[in-house]
């Protein structure tokens, strides 16, 4: 079977500084891939670079088959427009560390506005669609509530209602619960453990919180120094680490 | 000394020249927030060569005094075949003049949008119209309404620069009632008066405007 994504010897740099190097990795659909590995290892860059949010210095990524920072013209590939683009961006949605809400609207406005506008949904429609995932993460009691009335746990679920509306096939969480007070980070894991269960939707997730990638993760891939150092089931990479480097690194976690 | 008689006899001339002080204040601060925004938005495109002649426009508007940026409109223009009324071009050299001053203001409220912002409206797949008309700019003008209120009067108070022009504003109401009647004390103190009546209260307002818009922060 095809995978739905793909980065083909992805590499990325600033000026000197080489922050991915060639890094290849196929993700299925539905999957759920955990990125984990120290700081400053690439792997939000790695994210990044799906979300159309940087480009990559050289390589290609393709989701479901067709390349998402390039268009073919007459049979070789050139760099995307601003229309290809767009048009891939749809299969991708993104959860970032600190939330992003849009400050001036409202939870549930925060939720409507992209079905409305992006979507080009009936204002009902988009207000039923974005109700019931509030209702999914638990915050129907909030919807006209403004982000600077909520607590860290409750912006990011808006935040993830907010990704999940617009349906894409794979959600990137970039160290969901990095920002938030540590009594709070339950709250967010749990929501998306249920996310998780509910199947067809892939998912890239970047975590330090090693327990919540062993339970929900299909694979953990580790990174270091701009490369996937080892991939594998969760048990073999949490179990039985085979580098010394990703041993090295889950020694340094377990012992805090 | 004061002639009460006299003040009342020349204020409904006065009044009426306010008229066109007041229409011709508003009408350039309008031209002057819409180009203002322009300006700022091709400072920001990605081609380069807009972005640097807008850059250069606004430094050279700056840099050149009102004065004679209105006489180059109203004098030299016509030389070229474009002979604008009084008013006309009054507010396309006050408005001009000022759209440089705003879009200066509007860069800053659009600076302060932190990056995740945009990244947020990307990660949602909004084209960049939709970013800039419901994400960016709802949070960035509110913030800067008081700056923009603050231009307000002082684009009012330099209208008097437009008599050059020969625009019959108040001041060149009072100056022409003046040199008929040999009394200047009378005009030119109803002239100060009105200036001061509607700059202070306005200022006011704004000064309010600021304190609620900082407190639902």
């Amino acid at each position: 079977m095809k995978p739905m994504f793909s980065y083909k010897k992805v590499s990325k740099s600033y000026d000197e500084l080489e922050v991915l190097k060639e890094v290849d990795l196929d993700i299925e659909q539905g999957e759920k891939v955990a990125l984990i590995g120290p700081s400053g290892s690439g792997k939000t860059t790695f994210a990044r670079l799906l979300m159309t949010l940087e480009e990559p210095t050289s390589g290609v990524i393709e989701v479901d088959g067709e390349p998402l920072w390039h268009e073919k013209k007459n049979g070789t590939l050139v760099k995307a427009s601003e229309k290809h683009l767009r048009s891939m961006r749809g299969n991708i949605g993104m959860v970032f560390q600190h939330f992003h809400l849009f400050k001036h609207m409202t939870v549930l406005q925060n939720v409507m506005e992209a079905p409305v506008t992006v979507l080009g949904f009936s204002k009902d429609k988009a207000m039923e669609l974005s109700k019931s995932m509030l209702d999914k993460v638990g915050l129907a009691d909030k919807l006209e509530e403004y982000p600077a009335n909520l607590s860290g746990g409750q912006k990011q679920r808006v935040a993830i209602a907010r990704a999940l509306v617009m349906k894409p096939k794979i959600m990137i969480f970039d160290e969901p619960t990095s920002a938030l007070d540590p009594e709070l980070v339950g709250e967010v894991l749990e929501v998306i453990k249920e996310i998780a269960k509910e199947g067809d939707m892939a998912m890239l997730l970047i975590t330090h919180e090693m327990d919540f990638a062993r339970d929900i993760a299909d694979r953990v891939v580790f990174f270091d120094e701009g490369k996937i150092v080892e991939q594998g089931s969760p048990e073999k990479i949490f179990n039985q680490p085979e580098t010394p480097r990703l041993q090295a690194f889950l020694d340094r976690f377990n012992s805090r | 000394m004061w002639d009460w008689n006299f003040t009342i006899s020349i204020l409904p001339e006065i009044l009426s020249a306010l008229k066109i002080t007041v229409l011709a204040t508003v009408t350039s601060f309008f031209f002057a927030l819409i180009l203002g925004l322009i300006l700022t938005m091709l400072s920001r495109v990605r081609i380069k060569s807009i972005a640097m002649i807008t850059r250069k426009f606004i430094d050279f508007v700056r840099n050149t005094p009102l004065l004679v940026q209105l006489y180059f409109i109203f004098y030299v223009f016509p030389q070229y075949g474009v002979a604008l009324e009084p008013f006309t071009a009054g507010v396309i050299g006050l408005g001009m003049h000022y759209s440089t001053y705003l879009s200066e203001v509007y860069r800053g409220g659009i600076e302060a949008i932190p990056e995740g912002q945009w990244e947020a409206a990307k990660a949602l797949n909004f084209d960049r119209a939709n970013t800039w008309t419901k994400i960016i700019l709802p949070q960035a003008i509110p913030p800067i309404i008081p700056v923009l209120g603050n231009y307000l009067i002082v684009m009012f108070k330099e209208t008097p620069l437009l008599s050059a022009i020969t625009l019959v504003e108040i001041l060149q109401t009072a100056k022409t009632i003046g040199a008929n009647s040999f009394r200047y004390l009378e005009a030119f103190t109803i002239v100060g008066v009105l200036f001061l009546l509607l700059s202070y209260p306005s200022s006011r307002l704004i000064r309010s405007l600021e304190l609620r818009l900082n407190k639902n922060r």
